[in-house]
């Protein structure tokens, strides 16, 4: 027989194996909870579309040359796979670490601190990828026209999920303590959440806003989510798409590290 | 184990020691967690690594799976050098921790479900190393049932077997019977015992003295971070407190003054609670005192090695 099974291989890094085994316990966990994180992860992106589609709605018609319900739509995507990714892995990441022992488990076995960051990340990338369509559909439901480039959508809350999951694995490795999440929700993520063209478009704020939205992943989600739905604009994507890109291997290699630090003494 | 040939996938020839440590220190800052250790655990012993609170178990423990990273000295486990290589060890070795780390909302089976892909069982075997588990831990009529659902004894006895989900050639065993009465302490020892009559080498850490002589082959006590005695418990006994001891009782202020008087005569001793204890009588002859004659123990051994009294 040539080929080794992988099983039997001497272990390297960023196995397939061990990250499998990450994604496994995951999945088998969810099957546990899944009711109440969907009930969340989709209802909470719904209120918010409803609230200020229709709210702002009946104000403004048209906001940057969009239906406002369609505006709202579609940028509420960027903001349920934020929160379906970055929340989850603040608060889930902290929990096993200090109150469950997860990780001491997971790390007695052939898994190290990469595979194991890099197996949640998966994880809650795929489920906010998923999560994150909701807004589409309930703005189908409203009015919203589907169009094929939506089909992309998935792609990209893929991508920016992983970006965001690692942000808050990063978070949880670096606070001490989970009081201390506060903070980091109240400046850092509100902030993020507020100036990406989510619900109004950015094109009012300062100069100085604008420019630093530019270093926001959020905005690059949201404007990439309304050129699937609306069309695409070609370099201004691909530029979109590669900062999403930077962004999760960036906070990936961030993570670890955080993690290492953490678990590793 | 049967068939554990399987189950060592990396071709690292056999070696007399499924464990080693050489020298090994651990700093944290000003602390001194580990200093100097020695240790081996021979090819399919049990060996305990015994010692009060503090005395550094849990950190040794915890550089076995390069979880903790040693600032001086050689660890090799199962021919492994740690931490470079402690992937390839990790494999083949099985842990159970001292805290209860089972996923609480899933079920039985669903806990090794988990750990076999997390220790890379192969598919074709992970249904019967599942069953196999069960059977060990006995725990087959509560496969279906949640993790929150069992005793603390079944809890322990699924942690143990989740670490044997692989037929691992070595096992760690942190304090596994800590807090559990003695009824399930007693479930536990058959199950440790089984382990060691397959021939699976095990370190055992803990700080219950019977638990100690009942199942090590020997034992290794540690004191503030350094191994102070290594041998077999009863060898140890007869070199460390003789053969028997005498027990004094009586008021405070009497035991000090028998305390006093037995280092005087230069005979070892150490406190029970409620009486002294005078050991290393085996040369006595007519010096022995007057008391309460019993055979010495392990525990005499620990106390007056460590210094300290047993938590």
């Amino acid at each position: 027989m040539s080929t080794v099974p992988l099983e039997e291989r001497e272990p390297g890094r960023l196995e397939r194996t061990a990250i499998g085994g990450v994604l496994v316990r995951e999945i088998i966990n969810f099957s546990s909870y899944w009711r109440s994180t969907t009930f969340s992860s989709t209802v909470e992106p719904t209120i918010y579309l409803l609230a200020f589609g229709f709210g702002f709605g009946s104000l403004v018609s048209v906001v940057g040359g969009y239906n406002y319900i369609d505006f709202v739509a579609t940028g509420t995507v960027a903001t349920a796979v934020l929160f379906s990714s970055i929340f989850p892995a603040m608060f889930g990441t902290f929990i096993k670490y200090k109150f469950q022992h997860t990780y001491d488990a997971i790390l007695a076995a052939p898994v190290d601190t990469e595979e194991l960051v890099t197996g949640e990340a998966l994880w809650l990338a795929m489920r906010a990828s998923v999560y994150g369509c909701a807004p589409l559909l309930v703005g189908i439901v409203f009015g919203l026209d589907p169009s094929w480039g939506m089909l992309a959508v998935p792609a990209i809350n893929f991508v920016a999920g992983y970006g965001w999951a690692c942000t808050g694995v990063a978070i949880a490795g670096w606070l001490k303590g989970i009081e201390n999440f506060n903070y980091v929700t109240s400046a850092v993520i509100t902030p993020l959440f507020l100036v990406a063209g989510t619900f109004f478009p950015l094109t009012g704020l300062p100069g100085w806003v604008q420019a630093l939205a530019q270093l926001n992943p959020l905005f690059h989600c949201v404007q990439l989510v309304r050129h699937a739905a609306f069309g695409w604009e070609g370099w201004a994507d691909v530029w979109n798409f590669s900062f999403l890109i930077l962004f999760g291997l960036l906070m990936w290699r961030v993570a670890i590290a955080a993690m290492e630090r953490k678990l590793i003494d | 184990m049967n068939d554990r040939a399987g189950c060592d996938p990396f071709g690292v020839p056999p070696t007399p020691h499924a464990l080693e440590l050489s020298h090994v220190v651990k700093r944290y800052g000003e602390i001194t967690a580990v200093n100097g250790l020695d240790l081996v655990v021979p090819d399919g012993a049990c060996v305990g690594l015994l010692g009060p609170n503090g005395a550094g178990k849990s950190t040794t423990m915890r550089m076995l799976t390069a979880q903790t990273i040693a600032d001086e000295g050689q660890i090799t486990v199962l021919g492994h050098e740690l931490p470079g290589d402690s992937k390839a060890a990790r494999a083949r070795m099985g842990v159970v921790p001292q805290l209860d780390n089972l996923d609480t909302t899933l079920t039985v089976e669903q806990n090794l479900v988990v750990f076999s892909h997390l220790y890379r069982v192969p598919k074709a075997r992970r249904k019967a190393a599942i069953e196999r588990v069960l059977k060990i831990a006995n725990l087959g009529e509560r496969r279906d049932s949640k993790v929150d659902e069992l005793s603390g004894g079944m809890r322990r006895r699924l942690l143990i077997g989740r670490a044997l989900i692989h037929q691992p050639q070595l096992v760690l065993l942190d304090e596994p019977t800590v807090g559990l009465d003695p009824q399930v302490r007693q479930e536990l020892w058959a199950l440790i015992d089984l382990l060691r009559s397959e021939g699976v080498s095990i370190l055992m850490s803990t700080h219950y003295i019977e638990e100690a002589e009942r199942l090590c082959d020997s034992v290794t006590i540690v004191s503030h971070g350094s191994a102070v005695a290594v041998g077999a418990p009863a060898d140890l006994v007869v070199e460390h407190a003789g053969r028997d001891a005498v027990e004094i009782y009586g008021s405070p202020e009497r035991l000090v003054e028998v305390e006093a008087e037995m280092a005087k005569e230069g005979f070892p001793t150490r406190r029970t609670g409620t009486s002294i204890a005078v050991l290393g009588l085996d040369d006595a002859a007519g010096r022995a005192p007057a008391g309460e004659r019993r055979p010495a123990n392990l525990e005499d051994v620990f106390v007056l090695l460590t210094g300290e009294e047993i938590a």
